[in-house]
């Protein structure tokens, strides 16, 4: 891992820590409160907030993940540096492509 | 302390294997001893490298026991287990013969770190006076007594799992001389040591501290590059 690299990832940790406990504490509420999907869809759907939180979560889980997958393939894994770089991106891509669709899925009206 | 030891060393190159000595136990004796022992006892072509036998130049680092340790100040009543020893070469290194790594990548990487002190001044210049207790030189001083031993390097789980990875001592030298104020390659060392293989591949396992003979800790020393060499990027002075 190189500086640029080190600095995105922990930058985007940062970022994900009060997100990632929001995120908690929403689900916890949904649980607690028995909300149904219906009921939940309702508070969502055409949300500017949820819209932006979520989305800035999937790109920052996106971010991180693959620049610790990129870690883990250097150290555990034959592949080279070229195809390594390759695979990482298209993971990154991946998690953002599922993520960016659940979000679109829950928020739009 | 009497009686005999049971002694296993390796033998050969990077293909080899262990083989078992009996060695008298003495009352206070070294693992150099042990493997001097053997080789003017047993087989004289045994191969192993020591210098100074009191611990201050780094030569005799061996694997013993599974532990990277140095054998000149390592008592045998310490590490026997069962009265069996087993010792090999350090590990993350190349084997050259027996007991003796090829330290070349070790001392490699020191210089890809950018190890040597890069003047500020000509011997014409006055000796620049340097505050002892100033935060640059404490900062120096707590790293500083590295003797190159390679005990750390061998200990190391990211330098046993990526190849490029700089190691903790060369880092731990990098950050000595990124705190000497008469130092002037400090741009070029701390691009040195943010590249890939760099400060920022290790895990802060500590197991360089936990190893080190002299009780440093290179693991902090390679946290403050971390610091400075993210500070030095955001600030456009170094590229990766």
């Amino acid at each position: 891992m190189n500086v640029r690299l080190y600095i995105w990832q922990r930058a985007t940790a940062a970022l994900m820590v009060p997100l990632l406990l929001v995120h908690i504490a929403v689900i916890f509420y949904a649980t607690r409160k028995g909300l149904s999907a219906s009921d939940i869809l309702a508070r969502t759907r055409g949300s500017v907030s949820w819209t932006l939180f979520y989305g800035v979560f999937v790109a920052a889980v996106s971010v991180h993940a693959s620049i610790g997958l990129r870690t883990v393939l250097t150290e555990w894994s034959p592949l080279g540096q070229r195809t390594r770089d390759i695979a990482v991106v298209l993971f990154g891509l991946l998690l953002a492509l599922l993520g960016f669709r659940a979000v679109v899925a829950v928020v739009l009206p | 302390m009497a009686g005999m030891l049971t002694v296993s060393l390796w033998r050969g190159g990077t293909e080899g294997r262990y083989v078992d000595y009996d060695v008298p136990m003495r009352e206070t004796q070294t693992v150099l001893d042990i493997v001097t022992w053997v080789q003017r006892n047993c087989d004289a072509t045994l191969s192993y490298r020591f210098a100074c036998r009191v611990g201050m130049c780094g030569s005799c680092a061996m694997t013993v026991n599974g532990r990277p340790r140095w054998t000149c100040r390592t008592h045998v009543s310490k590490v026997v287990s069962r009265g069996r020893l087993t010792i090999g070469p350090l590990e993350n290194l190349p084997v050259i013969k027996d007991l003796a790594a090829d330290m070349r990548p070790f001392f490699e990487k020191w210089q890809q770190a950018k190890g040597r002190f890069a003047p500020s001044k000509t011997r014409s210049d006055p000796i620049e006076r340097i505050a002892p207790d100033s935060a640059a030189r404490v900062a120096a001083d707590a790293a500083i007594e590295c003797i190159n031993c390679g005990v750390c390097y061998s200990a190391c789980d990211t330098v046993r799992w990526n190849g490029d990875y700089l190691g903790p001592a060369a880092l731990n030298r990098a950050w000595t001389l990124l705190n000497d104020v008469r130092d002037a390659g400090n741009v070029e060392r701390l691009a040195a040591v943010a590249t890939d293989g760099g400060c920022h591949a290790c895990h802060s396992h500590q197991s360089c501290q936990e190893h080190c003979p002299l009780a440093l800790n290179p693991t902090a020393s390679i946290a403050g590059l971390k610091r400075r060499t993210a500070q030095a990027y955001l600030r456009g002075e170094i590229k990766p």
